[in-house]
């Protein structure tokens, strides 16, 4: 919210620099955003009086001016293509090396070969017109009025030694929605008086009761309604010292009534509306709920459907007004407008935000109706508007208003304690300290002991409880005050992590450890994603977002892959040939759509590994790595997906039921993503694993006897796999206990469509020793049965 | 018996002493010469046959001293022989130390995953828990627990992705302050971690973010508390010489309100680039709980008292290790990523 310093020290002597008052309001909870120096664009530019006139040689529209400019040269040469100036005129001069409005720069030179040394310039020039100083706007050199002395700076002359404060107001503190709203802060920070406004009119023999009549149906959405009638209106321009404010504030001046309205909203931050009453049908105010399908052309010219979900303000035919929203075009005041009726109202907040979300429109007023007006504000805000009428002499006032209020709302009353709110804070403010800091935020008082009954200000509708009091004590006091305890009076407890989020810490070790890094991608994808991986229909099990930002990231996932292969794909074309990668990270899985309570959220691993090096058996290393840290197997099948090559693919199976899926990125895929490397992509349903794991440490004492290993070669159909071999050389003798492939060979000595097939076989002995004779024998068993049920032979 | 023992004796000194024998074949060769079947001394032994009896002992004696000491003489020269050898092959084994190294490099730890582990072992150690609430949420958790009835201005500090009906994507942790407080009766100490999201997109904000929440309700809790806990933290977390500085804001779930800057760690409060010249960072809000949150959850808010706060976890990360653009944290660039140890 902009607040000028000028006006700002209307209502409060402020007698320190505008950094320490930032400094000030931002320890108290206003942040000062922004401090700009209005005139911070015009440099070296000062009052020049015009000394003499003559005719450039060479030119016949230059004329070549001599001008005093005090200190700076009492007689400085510059030449002027301006005529609208005459001798002993005050104007303002931009000198050598000053800059102007918009970041323009002034140079001596010579024009035609006369030498000039600065510029006369226009009030365009300076960055100003009408509303900062009269005549500003005239097409010419700008001529000032009254008598500043030549060589003064031009920016007091002409309004531009300002500062506007760009404050950020949290959402609690609508009354400091204004320029008076932060002079009551700041009459508080700096412990002097604020100066009342001026609220007093004189009436006149008209009245609002026989123009109008004003019934508000819908009192829940407008808790106070109040219409007052302003006849004789005249178009007289406003004056310089408002229009100036308006200025300040990015506000243009439109017409005197229009100019009091937003002169009342910048200054209490009360919006406020004028009909022209002519242009109301039936003398009547009516403010309604729309009804359905109502239309309004607003005055911006934008037409509007309504719904019932609408407030507006009617006359006895049609709505005139989107309440505290915008006015209707078909009330706009205009230069012949006999007369208005003002409206002063405090809307439901909740209300008119919907409203304005809903119809895409927004205005100042809304703005602040969104943030909450107080309805004492509104009760004081019209006599602040009819006071100005008065003084800019607008019209006639008339004696009576309607005032129609739901409920008079009373000021917030809290019955507290000082060890209260010492309790709260942890430190001890003395009783006269909070006393002094309420009494100047104008709370009132009265204390009994340790007991306090605070009054809260009428405008301050946030006040509920004694922690606001508190608050309202703390940024007052400095929060520099709190000094740090470590939870001095709290109960000792058990911190830290449970036995799944340990678990799970390490899973994410085990995967470190196989030199896997930690991704983290979005848990939303696109529906794209999921035809690109030809598993369109998954996206209609999808959890989609309303409001998304883009399609593409519209769906929450129902599986990581997607995010694995993007995140893939990404670093193989930054030319990151070899990477290994792993999230783990929940999946959205609906129970139905839509959805009527809140989906599972699943624990899921992806992987991603690429590179030259890699290949399938190097990615499944990162299952079997996670398998041993959690203490579970997992076995392999052969399977199918429509993303992965055919032949180098595998569901993965925990106790019998599929728990994940491993495979090579299909070729066809890839050279559609233009990847040249093989990228493995792998998922594992992490919340199924974690619930067999059996991550505790079981000790298992050594044996008493020497292990013996004996090699195994076997000729085998190409169709056989290791699995199955390795199953049937552990049900074959009870004494295995490892069995692992080290080799694979296939070629001529084994021929076509063989393989054979190289394991290592360990027996541990139990009872007895295991003799070089037993482990012949069996082996022969083993054999004998790798024969019958899959037709292998040792080689 | 003894003239000829002596000149056997002096004539290995002499040998050995001119260096015949550079190689162990060669010293082989040479012991053979004397102590093989063959030898010289054997020899030797097979002449006691024409030594008369009554000299035999004595020859014998001369002859075993004979044997001995040349077996003594051959063993420390192929000793010797045997060291020289080594230390030529050693000295022959020389490598380039430089050459690159044969390892396996571990993973990395996410930036986001280190910073919220930290925090954890921060928090964990005064006696917090950690409870992961659910990402996809109801309003009244996300909002209306928390004090932010519908259409309340505050819902618009935060703009909502919804997913159907009451259903959103939680847009703060704070939601799980209310699952814990309705589950769990005071004394609690909490930490909320997880994703939250917000539609919002640029350099500093991302749709999707992370934060975590920290909760404590018990008796006699103050804002002086919140204060210490987050001064160790701020220490913790980043330098011991850090400084937290509170100053008043708004959340509709606390009272009072706070937000909470640390001391810039690259100028060290002077005034930076980085912190815009203030010497501060805004890291976090955080505030007393409102006494309506604790009603909303069954706890007695006359009785209990509390404090909440809220960080971003990406926000530290990136000042933490100096990140410029919160994009970097969800690209998974392993050379980004790979920079992040345990």
């Amino acid at each position: 919210m902009k607040v000028p310093l000028s006006w700002l020290k209307d209502y409060v002597d402020v007698d320190i620099p505008v950094e320490e008052l930032a400094q000030k309001l931002f320890s108290c909870g206003l942040e000062v955003e922004e401090i700009v120096y209005v005139g911070q664009e015009i440099e070296r530019c000062v009052v020049g009086r015009i000394e003499t006139i003559v005719p450039h040689p060479d030119s016949d529209h230059l004329q070549i001016c001599t001008l005093n400019c005090g200190s700076y040269g009492e007689a400085i040469q510059i030449v002027t293509g301006a005529h609208n100036i005459r001798e002993k005129d005050l104007v303002p001069v931009a000198l050598d090396g000053s800059s102007l409005a918009g970041g323009v720069k002034i140079k001596k030179g010579k024009l035609r070969g006369v030498e000039s040394n600065g510029m006369l310039c226009s009030g365009e020039e300076l960055g100003i017109n009408e509303d900062w100083y009269e005549g500003a706007d005239v097409n010419g050199i700008l001529l000032l009025h009254g008598d500043p002395a030549p060589g003064t700076d031009i920016r007091p002359v002409v309004g531009l030694d300002d500062y506007v404060l760009d404050i950020a107001v949290t959402a609690n503190r609508p009354d400091c929605q204004s320029v008076y709203g932060i002079a009551r802060e700041v009459a508080a920070l700096l412990g002097k008086p604020l100066r009342p406004l001026a609220l007093d009119y004189t009436p006149a023999d008209v009245s609002t009761a026989q123009q109008v009549t004003v019934t508000v149906e819908a009192p829940d959405l407008c808790p106070r309604y109040i219409a007052h009638y302003v006849s004789d209106l005249n178009d007289a321009p406003t004056p310089l010292w408002m229009r100036r404010r308006l200025a300040l504030c990015g506000l243009r001046s439109i017409r005197n009534v229009v100019d009091i309205t937003n002169f009342v909203l910048l200054e209490m931050g009360q919006p406020m509306h004028a009909f022209d009453i002519s242009h109301l049908a039936g003398k009547q105010i009516v403010v309604r709920r729309a009804r359905e399908g109502e239309k309004i052309v607003t005055l911006d010219e934008k037409e509007f459907k309504l719904s019932p979900e609408n407030l507006v303000i009617c006359d006895a035919e049609k709505p005139v007004a989107l309440a505290g929203i915008m006015g209707g075009l078909n009330s706009e005041i205009e230069a012949d407008t006999p007369a208005v009726l003002f409206e002063c109202a405090k809307f439901e907040r909740a209300n008119v935000r919907r409203t304005s979300r809903a119809l895409g429109q927004k205005s100042d007023s809304s703005a602040r109706y969104e943030k909450g007006v107080d309805a004492y504000t509104t009760g004081i805000a019209i006599n602040r508007a009819l006071h100005l009428v008065e003084e800019l002499g607008c019209g006639k006032i008339a004696r009576d208003r309607f005032d129609v209020m739901a409920e008079v709302t009373e000021p917030a009353v809290v019955k507290t304690t000082v060890s209260a709110i010492n309790a709260l804070l942890g430190i001890e403010v003395p009783k006269e300290e909070i006393k002094r800091i309420l009494t100047a935020l104008n709370f009132s008082v009265t204390s009994n002991k340790d007991e306090l009954t605070v009054t809260a200000p009428a405008y301050r509708e946030d006040i509920e409880g004694y922690p606001d009091i508190a608050e309202e004590v703390i940024r007052m006091y400095g929060y520099d005050r709190i000094e740090g305890t470590f939870l001095k009076n709290a109960s000792n407890t058990m911190g830290g992590l449970t036995d799944a989020q340990k678990l799970e810490a390490r899973a994410g070790n085990a995967l470190r450890e196989q030199g896997y890094s930690e991704a983290i991608t979005y848990s939303f994808i696109s529906p794209k994603d999921y035809a690109l991986l030809r598993i369109a229909d998954e996206a209609q099990r999808a959890i989609k977002i309303v409001n998304p930002i883009g399609e593409d990231m519209s769906l929450m996932r129902t599986t990581l892959m997607p995010s694995m292969l993007d995140a893939a794909v990404r670093n193989v074309r930054r030319g990151n040939e070899q990477g290994r990668l792993y999230e783990l990270a929940n999946i959205y899985l609906a129970k139905q759509q839509p959805i009527t309570e809140l989906p599972e959220e699943r624990r899921t691993l992806g992987i991603a590994v690429w590179g030259g090096a890699e290949d399938f058996y190097t990615a499944k290393g990162a299952f079997e790595a996670l398998a041993a840290e959690l203490g579970v197997q997992f076995a392999y099948t052969a399977a199918e997906r429509p993303y992965l090559h055919p032949g180098k693919c595998a569901a993965v199976l925990l106790g019998g039921q599929p728990v994940g899926v491993l495979g090579e990125l299909a070729p066809d895929l890839a050279e559609e993503l233009s990847v040249e490397v093989p990228v493995y992509l792998g998922e594992l349903d992490y919340a199924a694993v974690a619930a067999q794991a059996d991550a505790a440490v079981h000790y298992t004492p050594l044996p008493k006897f020497p292990e013996v290993k004996r090699d195994l070669a076997l000729l085998a159909d190409e169709g056989v796999t290791c699995a199955e071999a390795e199953a049937v050389i552990r049900e074959s003798c009870k004494f295995v206990t490892n069995v692992r492939l080290f080799d694979v060979y296939r070629g001529a000595q084994v021929g076509e469509g063989k393989k054979s097939m190289a394991f290592s076989v360990t027996f541990t002995p139990r009872e007895k020793a295991i003799a070089p004779e037993d482990a012949d024998g069996y082996i022969r068993r083993i054999v004998k049965a790798l024969g019958e049920k899959l037709g292998l032979s040792q080689r | 018996m003894k003239q000829k023992t002596q000149a056997i004796r002096e004539e290995i000194e002499q040998r050995l002493a001119a260096g015949e024998c550079a190689t162990s074949k060669e010293l082989i060769e040479l012991k053979m010469e004397y102590l093989g079947k063959g030898g010289k001394i054997s020899a030797l032994s097979k002449g006691m046959r024409d030594v008369p009896a009554e000299e035999r002992p004595e020859a014998g004696r001369l002859l075993g001293e004979l044997r001995a000491w040349a077996e003594e003489q051959f063993d420390a020269r192929e000793k010797e022989l045997k060291r020289r050898e080594l230390a030529a092959k050693v000295a022959g084994e020389r490598i380039d130390v430089t050459m690159p190294a044969k390892f396996h490099a571990g993973g990395s730890v996410h930036p986001v995953t280190l910073v919220r582990r930290e925090l954890e072992e921060i928090f964990s150690g005064m006696g917090f828990n950690i409870f992961e609430g659910p990402e996809i949420e109801r309003d009244y958790y996300n909002f209306q627990a928390l004090n932010i009835p519908a259409d309340h201005p505050a819902r618009d500090m935060q703009d909502t992705f919804f997913v159907g009906g009451e259903y959103l994507l939680r847009s703060q942790t704070s939601s799980g302050q209310i699952r814990v407080m309705e589950k769990q009766a005071p004394p609690i100490k909490v930490l909320s971690p997880g994703r939250v999201y917000r539609s919002d997109s640029d350099a500093t904000h991302s749709p999707m973010f992370h934060q975590m929440e920290g909760l404590v309700v018990d008796k006699g809790i103050t804002l002086c508390d919140l204060k210490g806990i987050l001064d160790e933290f701020a220490r913790r977390m980043f330098t011991a010489e850090t400084k937290t500085r509170f100053r008043p804001s708004y959340f509709p779930f606390t009272e009072p309100s706070v937000e909470v800057d640390l001391s810039c760690k690259n100028c060290g409060g002077k005034g930076c680039r980085i912190c815009k010249g203030t010497g501060w960072i805004e890291v976090l809000g955080a505030g007393m709980v409102n006494r309506r949150v604790l009603e909303n959850c069954g706890i007695d808010p006359d009785v209990y008292t509390g404090f909440a706060f809220g960080i971003g976890l990406e926000r530290i990360a990136m000042i933490k290790y100096g990140i410029g653009d919160i994009r970097l944290l969800f690209e998974n660039d392993v050379r980004f990523l790979r920079q992040f140890k345990d």
